[in-house]
C-alpha cells in the first residue's frame, strides 16, 4: 500500500511540475495551437519528460524500498532493526516469589555470522539469556534452559518488561515484538521496517553487481552471451524454418482455390493454439534436445507467417492486377513484380509478431526443460532462490525482445517504404 | 481490317439465389482506329463490365468481340488499362512504373529509356522521373498511368472512369491532356465517366447506356472533341449546341434513374 501510495505521489507531483511549472511556456508548434486536444488522438504525444521520470521513478523505489547505496540514506525507506536490544521477563514459580532476568538479543544481517553474546547469569533462579537473530528472521528464546527451575517443575513466563503476558499475546520491546508461543516460549521478532527483504527483492547494485559477476564467470557451465545465444539462436532458426515453409503456404492459399480449401482448416485451427500448449507434445515427441525447441518455434513462426503471406496475396489490388495483365505481364511476372512486393507489407508485419511470439516461446520452453538459454537461466537460479540472477535474466530478456522489435521495424523501414501507401 | 468490332455481346449470370442478372444485351458498336468514344450511363448499366469485356478480363456468354481482324480471348498488351486510381505500382518509381509494359516484353533498356523520358515529358513529370509514386498527388499519378499506358504503344485505350477521383480543377487541365494525347498518337480509345460535361467534351463519339438489361440507348456523333483539341476547354463548352446536349442527356439518364427508384419502390 505505502509503495503504491509513494509511487501516486510521484506521479501527480512530477505531472505538475512539468506541465503546469516548467513547460508552461514550452513548445509552440502547430500541436500546441490545437484547443480541441481531448479525443484528439494526433494531439497526444508522450511527454518525453514523463517517460524520463517514469523509469527514474521505478528505479527510485526500487532503491528505496531496498535500502540502495545508490541513494542517499534518508530517502531510505526505514530498514530492518539491527544491533543488540534487551528487554526483561518474569519467571514464575508456585510457592516462590516471582524473579526478573534480562534477555539480550543480538539482531544481525543475514550474511553475518554472529554468536549470541556472552553474559552475566545475575541471581535469582531465572537467570539472564542472550541469542543471536537474523533479520527479517524470529527466533524462540527457551529462556527456561538456564534457570535453576526447569519449564516441567512449574517455571512459567507471566510477564515480559513488566507487561502481563499470557500465550500466544504480544509485548512490544525496544527493536521488535515478544510473543509468548502456546507452549510458553518468548518468541523474539526484529522489527522489520518498510524494505523488501533481498530474498525476495535484491537492491539494485546487487542486481548489477551479480550481473558483472555472471558476464565475467557465466552460470551453470555455460557463459551469460552463450545463454542468451542459444535462445537467440533457437529463435531464429525456428523463425527462419516457419516463414520458409509459411511464406510459400500462404502464397500458395492466396492464389489456389485448392490449397485454400485444403489448408484453411489445418491454418486456421493451429492459429489459435497457444504455442505453449505445443510443448508437452514436442518434449514428448522430440525431447528437450535443440530439435524439439527448434520444431516448437518452426510452429509457432509457421501459422502466422502462413496467414500473412495469404492475406497479403489477397489484398492485392485487382486493378493491379489487372493493370499487369493489360500491360503485358505473364503469370510469373505478376507474381514477381504485383503480388510478392504488394504482400511484403503484409509479410513484415507478420513476422514482427512471429519473431516476438518466437521469443516469449522460446523463454517458457527453456523454463520448463532446457541445458542452456535464457529462460533455464532465470528458472535454475529461481530454484536456489538466487533473486537477482532472476532479475537480471528478466531485465535482459525484455531488452532483448525489445530489440528484436525495434530490428523489424527499421529493417522494415528501409525494405517496404511503401507500406500503407497504396 | 482495323478497329473494334463488338456483335450482338450479352452477359447474364447467375447469382446464388438462383436470380439472374442480364449485365448486357445485344451490345453491338463498331469502332474504327483512331476514335474516341465516351460510354455514359446510370449505375448498373453494364458500362464497366463491358469495359472488363473488352479488356479481356470477363468471357461474355454470347457475342463476339473482333479487334483487328482477331477475336479477343483475354487481356493482352494491345489494349491497355487506365484505371481511376490506385493501379500503380507503389513499390516503384515513377520511371519504373511507366517501363513496365516494355520491362515484361523484355525491351532492350535503351530502348525503354527513350520510350519513358519522352512520355515523361509529355505528361510533363520528367522532374518527378525517380520519385516514388505514392509521394505524388492524384493529378501527377494519373498522368503517370497515362504514360504507362502509353508506352506499351497499344491499339486501344481503355479508360475506367480515369479522372474520376480528382478535383475539378486538376481534372478540367486532364482532359485536355487526354485529347492532346488522343490527337497525337491517334489511339481508339473507350472511355467511362459519370460526368456528362466530360463525355460531350472528349467523347467523339458518345453512346448514352440504359440499365435492366444493359444496352446502349443512344449515341451521338459529336464535334466538341475535335474542337477542344486547339481550342481552351472553357471556350468549347460555349458552343451553342454543347447546352442544349448536355441538357437532353443529363435528363435522359435523371429518367432513367427514376424508372429504376420507382421500379424498385414498387417491388418493395
Amino acid at each position: 500500500m505505502i509503495p503504491l501510495l509513494i509511487y501516486i505521489v510521484i506521479f501527480v507531483a512530477a505531472f505538475f511540475i512539468v506541465t503546469k511549472v516548467v513547460q508552461g511556456a514550452g513548445l509552440h508548434d502547430y500541436t500546441s495551437l490545437k484547443t480541441v486536444t481531448f479525443g484528439d488522438e494526433s494531439a497526444v504525444r508522450p511527454n518525453r519528460a514523463a517517460g524520463v521520470i517514469s523509469i527514474l521513478t521505478i528505479f527510485l523505489m526500487w532503491g528505496i524500498f531496498t535500502g540502495s547505496s545508490l541513494l542517499p540514506g534518508f530517502l531510505h525507506a526505514p530498514g530492518p532493526f539491527e544491533g543488540t536490544t534487551t528487554f526483561t521477563y518474569t519467571a514464575q514459580v508456585e510457592g516462590q516469589a516471582p524473579d526478573d532476568a534480562t534477555v539480550t538479543v543480538v539482531v544481525h544481517p543475514r550474511d553475518v555470522e554472529t554468536d549470541a553474546p556472552e553474559i552475566e547469569p545475575g541471581d535469582g533462579f531465572a537467570k539472564n539469556d542472550s541469542a543471536a537473530i537474523a533479520q527479517w528472521r524470529t527466533g524462540l528464546i527457551n529462556v527456561a534452559r538456564n534457570d535453576e527451575i526447569s519449564k516441567s517443575d512449574g517455571n512459567t513466563v507471566i510477564a515480559i518488561n513488566g507487561q502481563k503476558i499470557a500465550p500466544g499475546e504480544t509485548v512490544e520491546v525496544e527493536g521488535g515484538s515478544v510473543t509468548l508461543s502456546d507452549k510458553g516460549t518468548p518468541n523474539f521478532q526484529p522489527r522489520k521496517g518498510w524494505q523488501m527483504e533481498p530474498l525476495y527483492l535484491p537492491s539494485p547494485e546487487a542486481v548489477w553487481s551479480r550481473s558483472i559477476e555472471i558476464v565475467k564467470d557465466g552460470f551453470r557451465n555455460f557463459t551469460l552471451l552463450e545463454h542468451l545465444g542459444y535462445s537467440l539462436f533457437r529463435v531464429v532458426v525456428g523463425f527462419m524454418l516457419g516463414a520458409l515453409v509459411g511464406i510459400p503456404l500462404g502464397y500458395a492459399m492466396g492464389l489456389s482455390d485448392w490449397f485454400r480449401g485444403w489448408f484453411d482448416p489445418i491454418v486456421e485451427f493451429m492459429r489459435p493454439v497457444p504455442p505453449l500448449a505445443l510443448i508437452p507434445l514436442v518434449i514428448i515427441w522430440a525431447g528437450i534436445g535443440e530439435a524439439g525447441k527448434i520444431i516448437l518455434l518452426f510452429l509457432a513462426a509457421l501459422w502466422i507467417m502462413a496467414i500473412a503471406a495469404r492475406s497479403g496475396v489477397s489484398g492485392v489490388k485487382i486493378s493491379k492486377v489487372h493493370a499487369a495483365y493489360s500491360l503485358g505481364a505473364s503469370k510469373w511476372q505478376i507474381m514477381r513484380y504485383v503480388i510478392i512486393p504488394n504482400s511484403l507489407p503484409e509479410i513484415f508485419t507478420g513476422a514482427r509478431v512471429a519473431m516476438g511470439v518466437c521469443w516469449g516461446t522460446v523463454v517458457a520452453a527453456e523454463l520448463v526443460a532446457a541445458e542452456q538459454g535464457a529462460g533455464m537461466m532465470i528458472m535454475t537460479a529461481s530454484k536456489f532462490q538466487n533473486t537477482d540472477i532472476v532479475i537480471m535474466g528478466i531485465i535482459l530478456i525484455g531488452v532483448i525482445g525489445f530489440g528484436i522489435d525495434m530490428l523489424m521495424r527499421w529493417a522494415e523501414r528501409i525494405l517496404v517504404p511503401w507500406k500503407g501507401k497504396g | 481490317m482495323t478497329g473494334l468490332s463488338i456483335e450482338n455481346l450479352s452477359m447474364r449470370f447467375e447469382l446464388p439465389n438462383g436470380d439472374h442478372v442480364q449485365a448486357l444485351q445485344d451490345v453491338s458498336l463498331e469502332l474504327k482506329a483512331g476514335e474516341l468514344l465516351s460510354v455514359l450511363g446510370p449505375s448498373g448499366c453494364g458500362k464497366t463490365t463491358l469495359l472488363n469485356i473488352v479488356a479481356g478480363f470477363l468471357a461474355p456468354t454470347s457475342g463476339k468481340l473482333v479487334l483487328n481482324g482477331h477475336e479477343i480471348k483475354g487481356p493482352d498488351a494491345e489494349r491497355g488499362m487506365v484505371f481511376q486510381q490506385g493501379a500503380l505500382f507503389e513499390w516503384m518509381s515513377v520511371r519504373e512504373n511507366v517501363g513496365f509494359g516494355p520491362s515484361m516484353k523484355g525491351t532492350p533498356k535503351r530502348d525503354k529509356d527513350e520510350t519513358v523520358d519522352h512520355l515523361l515529358d509529355v505528361v510533363g513529370l520528367q522532374d518527378f522521373k525517380e520519385k516514388a509514386v505514392y509521394e505524388l498527388s492524384g493529378g501527377m499519378q494519373q498522368r503517370v498511368a497515362l504514360a504507362r499506358c502509353l508506352a506499351n504503344d497499344p491499339d486501344v485505350i481503355l479508360m475506367d472512369e480515369p479522372l474520376g477521383a480528382l478535383d475539378a480543377l486538376t481534372r478540367e487541365k486532364m482532359q485536355s491532356l487526354v485529347l492532346k494525347l488522343w490527337k497525337e498518337t491517334g489511339k481508339t480509345i473507350i472511355l467511362i465517366t459519370h460526368s456528362v460535361e466530360e463525355a460531350l467534351l472528349l467523347g467523339e463519339r458518345l453512346i448514352v447506356m440504359a440499365p435492366r438489361p444493359g444496352r446502349i440507348h443512344k449515341e451521338y456523333r459529336l464535334p466538341f472533341a475535335d474542337l477542344g483539341v486547339d481550342a481552351d476547354l472553357r471556350e468549347v463548352k460555349k458552343h451553342p449546341e454543347f447546352g442544349p446536349r448536355r441538357e437532353e442527356i443529363l435528363n435522359m439518364i435523371w429518367d432513367m434513374e427514376e424508372e429504376i427508384m420507382g421500379g424498385k419502390e414498387d417491388a418493395a
